[in-house]
């Protein structure tokens, strides 16, 4: 049991290290931890296995990158299916590859999904097209983006730097 | 006219100043330097401690506040001491606010030292306590602690030095610089001494929350321990906010009247935005661990490295220091920092700087990124490459 317990506290430290920065090797891993470079080997293999580690993306700022899309955020107001609940309708969004993200959320809307396109006028004929026909479709509100703040825990305007002296006892 | 600098206190005149002012001169202007030479934490403030003290200030609170600082403060850490170490302190009377542990610890030593009594200090520690003790009109007494007791101070080193004049011992684990821990067992073993000899304790454990293996350990929780320690603490590692000068010290009503006697004539109260900071910082528990978190991933990539690069290193388990050796090098610690900023710009402080003891050693200071400290470890290599 106990042996459990520490296998879930590395697990949840290498996520932890990761999610902050997912470019560090095994190796350097290891070595913030403690532990063998073969552990973390292991349990990263584990972790993509069982599917909780999804992928390794850089967080962009396309802005200052000079990379022109358009990103709109809507609100779906679905009806929900016998069975399935909002799963099924859910799904079927989020196959389409213009479909950044899609979450099921409370409130007045049912589902938050993040468009993404290379004109205003491509977003605004893909919602209309594809996602405000959809049978269980019943309402569609959308927010174009205009600008990003902050994303994935990063802000994005100066990094901000402590003052410290060199020296200090 | 006599010259001006007879006309100085002479207690004043006899503490020397650091004979590595003007390295440390350098180390300050020294452009594309990485420093691991610091004494605080690189995190900026939490924002929310922050942002409460930009709302109190909005809110007007500007003014002074009560001697002992604010009740609403007092009351909320008293919870906080109680819960992280099992001892409680009445938040009239057992808890003064100051500007800084430095001035809770200068107020705790003006308090109970006659002229001529004695302070036992154990060495390598932090640089005031020595002249804060002789300010005070003390005698200090220090205890060299070494490698091979992983620099914890040993019970039978204090005893040695006990004499008649023997007032009090300032105990400071976690310890800065050497980052060495005491255990329980360790402290209750200091505290059988400090019971038989009947004398006070001075523990500064402002580094307390940076424990990293096992958990600390306050020393006025042991056994009969709380009426005979000044314990001093405040917000500046542990919730990163050293700027702000914000301590505390805890204890016995007597002794904290006459510490609050000293500290209303010369502070009057510690500052008021900082204060309403703090009541922000007690509630900030997950920004501290998670600050903590990450400075226990760097202190292992530290030590492990200075080890692989031959500069043996023992484990410290608290504060944000290691304190590796480097005799190896055949250099004083002194020309090692200096070499090592003028070849490689990379700022450690020299181990001598805390004490004779320290000679041999120097610290570095993990509470940098993880791409600084990278860089730091690899300029430090090939400075030992040369020099082979």
């Amino acid at each position: 049991m106990k042996e459990e317990i520490k296998e879930k506290q590395k697990e949840e430290e290498i996520l932890r290290i990761l999610e902050e920065n997912a470019r560090l090797s095994d190796a350097e891993i290891a070595r913030m931890m403690g532990i063998e470079e073969n552990e973390v080997k292991g349990i990263i293999a584990e972790l993509k296995r069982k599917g909780i580690i999804r992928g390794y993306k850089a967080v962009i700022n396309r802005e200052k990158a000079g990379i022109e899309i358009v990103q709109a955020l809507i609100d779906v107001k679905v009806s929900p299916e016998r069975n399935t609940g909002y799963d099924a309708i859910a799904e079927r969004i989020s196959r389409f590859p213009e479909v950044r993200s899609v979450r099921l959320v409370s409130g007045e809307y049912d589902l938050s999904v993040l468009v993404s396109g290379k004109t205003m006028h491509e977003v605004a004929y893909f919602v209309a097209e594809k996602i405000a026909p959809l049978e269980q479709v019943r309402n569609t509100v959308t927010h174009f983006l205009l600008k990003t703040y902050k994303e994935n825990g990063e802000i994005y305007g100066e990094e901000e730097k402590g003052k410290r002296l060199a020296v200090t006892l | 006219m006599s010259r001006m600098s007879d006309r100085i206190a002479e207690k004043v005149r006899r503490i020397k100043g650091s004979g590595i002012r003007e390295f440390f001169d350098i180390a300050q202007r020294m452009e594309g330097a990485i420093s691991l030479g610091v004494g605080e934490p690189d995190f900026v403030t939490p924002w929310s401690i922050r942002e409460a003290c930009i709302f109190s200030l909005e809110k007007g609170y500007t003014s002074y506040t009560s001697n002992w600082g604010l009740l609403e403060l007092r009351e909320a850490l008293s919870d906080k001491i109680y819960k992280e170490t099992g001892v409680y302190y009445e938040p009239e009377g057992e808890l003064l606010l100051t500007t800084g542990v430095s001035e809770a610890s200068d107020l705790a030593l003006r308090a109970i030292i006659n002229p001529g009594e004695e302070v036992i200090l154990h060495e390598p520690s932090y640089v005031s306590y020595k002249p804060c003790t002789a300010f005070a009109g003390g005698t200090p007494v220090c205890v060299p602690t070494s490698i091979e007791d992983e620099f914890k101070v040993q019970a039978e080193q204090i005893e040695e030095k006990i004499t008649e004049r023997t007032k009090a011992i300032i105990l400071s684990y976690p310890n800065n610089p050497t980052g060495a821990t005491l255990g329980r067992k360790e402290l209750e073993e200091i505290a059988d001494v400090v019971n038989e000899h009947d004398l006070l304790v001075i523990s500064d454990e402002v580094y307390g929350r940076l424990t990293y293996e096992g958990t600390h350990t306050c020393f006025a929780s042991l056994n009969g321990m709380k009426e005979r320690t000044i314990l001093l603490n405040g917000f500046s590692k542990a919730y990163a906010m050293t700027g702000w000068r914000l301590g505390y010290a805890a204890g016995n009503k007597e002794l904290l009247e006459a510490m609050m006697k000293i500290h209303q004539y010369v502070m009057m109260c510690a500052p008021i935005t900082a204060q309403m900071a703090a009541i922000e910082a007690l509630k900030c528990d997950g920004e501290v661990e998670r600050m903590v978190s990450e400075y226990n991933r760097r202190r292992r990539v530290m030590v492990d490295e200075l080890n692989n690069l031959g500069l043996e290193c023992f484990e410290p388990k608290g504060a944000f220091y290691a304190f590796p050796s480097i005799h190896l090098t055949g250099l004083t610690s002194a020309e090692f920092a200096k070499r090592l900023l003028f070849e490689e710009k990379v700022v450690v402080i020299p181990g001598s700087v805390f004490g004779a003891c320290g000679e041999g050693f120097v610290r570095c200071a993990y509470a940098v990124s993880q791409y600084e400290l990278k860089e730091a470890l690899k300029r430090i290599e090939r400075f030992l490459e040369r020099l082979k």
